[in-house]
């Protein structure tokens, strides 16, 4: 149990610390939503210095953060400017599809990574293992912005998939069934740009950790013994590799969400990704900090339920000293 | 020996690669911001040999584009003129390398424009523009690699070589840095930094965003190999015989981690160009008019252009044989660093 709450403690530091540095970056900010309104003559400046006194942005840095990092604790992110409405209902509906984007990527990612990475290992050096090896290098030579363009150039021309967006007009008068059905043919082309670029990374990672484990004795009695093949792999060698692999769940849940902001771009998908974008560009504050802010609370957790796996997984945790 | 030809292999294809963007000028054949307005969109024109007549010409010909009668991108080969390349033909004003004054070009036309990848909505030519825009985006992702990789040695090698609390706070100083996912972190910095800005000043300020993000995992790497280093026996004898630090450090202990930075900057390189790509994708990176990878990918945002245009999606190509090249030179750097790993250990450092 110590275990856990250390990484609970130190995954509560590291989202507090985000929020600092996002405060900080925001006093190094030339101007802000206001601006542009001062520049406006019909606007009295008296005007525009009221609403930035309701805003609270004549305030003093720590001020300002104190009472914003107050709110918060009470489940209050803030205003957003341009949007005219709290930050938190916002973040919320766009949070909801990011995670489903991003939620079906992981576990199809880790799905298809983990057969390919074990069967990689299994033929080491052979045909197959290079077959899969070199797939997975050109996959990697491929970068997320040229795949993500030129799947939807392809659903352009082809017009076989949707070009974007969440859902076709008219989705509220589907059925039921027709409306997963829509919906997953929206998701395709998003999800298969997100499973291409996590999957290089992760074969390479299964079929080192296999790899490492295949040699081991202990894997050769248990062949000794007579156990099937396919129980052998995954029974027997996958949990002996799957310290490093749990680690990097958490680290693929990062660059999931880091692919996952420009994809949602891309493809119009309504996440969070388009949201920041369109508040960065129009200086809307406590929409980017909030938005910053939620995805390191999608991190953290994600590390922390990789942290919960390593607990259950790997005995040397449980019983002998924090390994790290 | 192996390890060397590999390296040497993927060296030369990179030198290459950059070579051909550092002298874009001379393979481009029209300045990247001249604009044709009688040529919007207009796609890759197809250079022939055989004419219609069934003659065959010894330099290839293009057939010039007209507009279609009524239509404002759809054209037509004028056949009457076949105009024949020219090549090391004088063109254009330009710098090679940004220096000499010159005027020669590979490929020209006199008479009409050639446009081998097909113009943009101003008419202006996309094969230069891709050739210059490579120029703003490579540059823009080795200085990035430059100022993370110095940050990442100086912070480094403080931790590992002071120690102590200083190392304490630096090493803490990391880790939300490594938490963070790259791009909300490359957002979450642009956003407060000015948006209206001219080119230059745009240039220079995402260089440096994208710089300052990723110094965590360099300076974790540096910090490993220096406290290793310092421990090593011709350190302490040379401590022993009353060596300075300043000595220490930049004859015994930095020479140690040159292998870690060089396989460092294969991996962040591209990656830093396709942060560059992705930033003026997004609109807060270079602005028109000039090119960069990012920026003329922009257009595609823009769904008229990517149901009609399909040539405006041909920068998007253009960074993949970089891409290969480093992924190559990576591998082939960690393999001459330490033959005996078994490949596969490695991580995407920007996370």
């Amino acid at each position: 149990m110590r275990f856990l709450s250390r990484r609970l403690i130190h995954a509560a530091l590291v989202l507090f610390g985000v929020s600092i540095l996002t405060f900080l970056f925001t006093s190094l900010a030339p101007g802000d939503y206001f601006d542009e309104m001062r520049l406006n003559p019909q606007i009295a400046p008296e005007t525009v210095a009221a609403l930035r006194a309701q805003y609270q942005l004549d305030r003093p840095l720590p001020v300002r953060y104190a009472r914003w990092l107050n709110s918060v604790v009470h489940g209050d992110l803030g205003y957003s400017f341009s949007y005219n409405s709290p930050v938190g209902p916002l973040l919320w509906v766009r949070a909801r599809n990011t995670l489903l984007l991003t939620v079906t990527a992981t576990l199809l990612s880790w799905g298809l990574a983990l057969p390919l990475g074990v069967w990689s290992a299994e033929h080491l050096g052979g045909f197959r293992d290079s077959l899969i090896s070199w797939m997975m290098a050109g996959l990697m030579a491929v970068p997320d912005l040229a795949l993500a363009l030129g799947l939807l150039l392809f659903a352009a021309r082809s017009g076989w998939f949707p070009t974007g967006g969440l859902a076709s007009l008219g989705f509220e008068s589907l059925s039921p069934m027709n409306e997963l059905r829509d919906l997953t043919l929206h998701m395709v082309l998003p999800v298969v740009v997100l499973v291409l670029t996590a999957l290089p990374l992760l074969v390479r990672h299964v079929r080192a950790a296999m790899a490492g484990v295949l040699d081991a004795p202990f894997l050769r009695a248990a062949q000794g013994h007579g156990i099937p093949r396919r129980r052998l792999l995954y029974r027997y060698a996958l949990p002996a590799a799957a310290n490093p692999l749990i680690s990097l769940f958490g680290f693929s849940i990062g660059a999931l969400l880091s692919g996952s902001l420009l994809v949602e771009v891309v493809m119009s998908w309504p996440g969070i990704g388009p949201l920041l974008v369109e508040a960065i560009l129009s200086r809307d504050l406590y929409v980017v900090v909030g938005g910053v802010l939620l995805s390191t609370l999608f991190l953290v957790v994600g590390n922390f339920v990789a942290d919960l796996f390593l607990y259950w997984a790997d005995p040397r945790i449980r019983v002998g000293p924090v390994a790290k | 020996m192996i390890e060397r030809r590999k390296l040497a292999k993927w060296l030369v294809v990179l030198v290459a690669l950059h070579g051909l963007i550092a002298c874009a000028g001379f393979f481009a054949p029209y300045d990247p911001v001249e604009q044709d307005r009688e040529l919007p969109y207009a796609r890759p024109m197809k250079l022939h040999l055989i004419d219609t007549q069934g003659r065959v010409h010894m330099r290839p010909f293009f057939y010039p584009l007209r507009i279609r009668e009524g239509s404002f991108d759809q054209y037509d080969e004028d056949i009457a003129r076949a105009m024949s390349l020219k090549f090391f033909g004088e063109g254009p004003r330009y710098r090679l390398l940004g220096l000499v004054p010159c005027r020669l070009h590979l490929f020209g036309a006199a008479g009409a424009r050639i446009c081998l990848l097909g113009t943009d909505g101003y008419g202006r030519d996309q094969l230069s523009r891709i050739l210059y825009g490579g120029q703003v985006s490579l540059l823009a992702g080795l200085l990035g690699a430059g100022i993370t990789l110095s940050l990442g040695l100086g912070i480094g090698a403080a931790a590992g070589y002071f120690g102590g609390w200083r190392d304490e706070v630096l090493m803490r100083l990391t880790e939300p840095f490594l938490a963070l996912p790259w791009l909300y972190m490359l957002l979450g910095l642009r956003a407060f930094l000015p948006l209206a800005v001219s080119p230059l000043e745009a240039f220079l300020l995402i260089v440096i965003v994208i710089g300052a993000v990723g110094w965590a995992r360099p300076a974790r790497l540096v910090r490993g190999v220096v406290l290793s280093a310092k421990e090593r026996d011709f350190v302490r004898a040379a401590r022993g015989f009353g060596a300075p630090n300043r000595y220490l450090l930049w004859r015994h202990v930095l020479p140690e981690t040159s292998s870690v930075l060089l396989t460092q900057a294969a991996i962040l390189i591209p990656q830093y160009v396709l942060a560059e790509m992705t930033l003026s994708f997004l609109g807060l990176g270079v602005p028109e008019p000039l090119a960069s990878w990012g920026n003329l990918l922009a257009n595609l945002q823009q769904y008229s252009v990517l149901t009609s245009y399909w040539w405006m999606y041909l920068p998007a190509l253009a960074i993949v044989p970089f891409f290969l090249g480093y992924l190559g030179l990576a591998s082939a750097l960690q393999e001459w660093a330490d033959p005996f790993k078994v490949e596969g250990g490695r991580e995407r450092s920007m996370g």
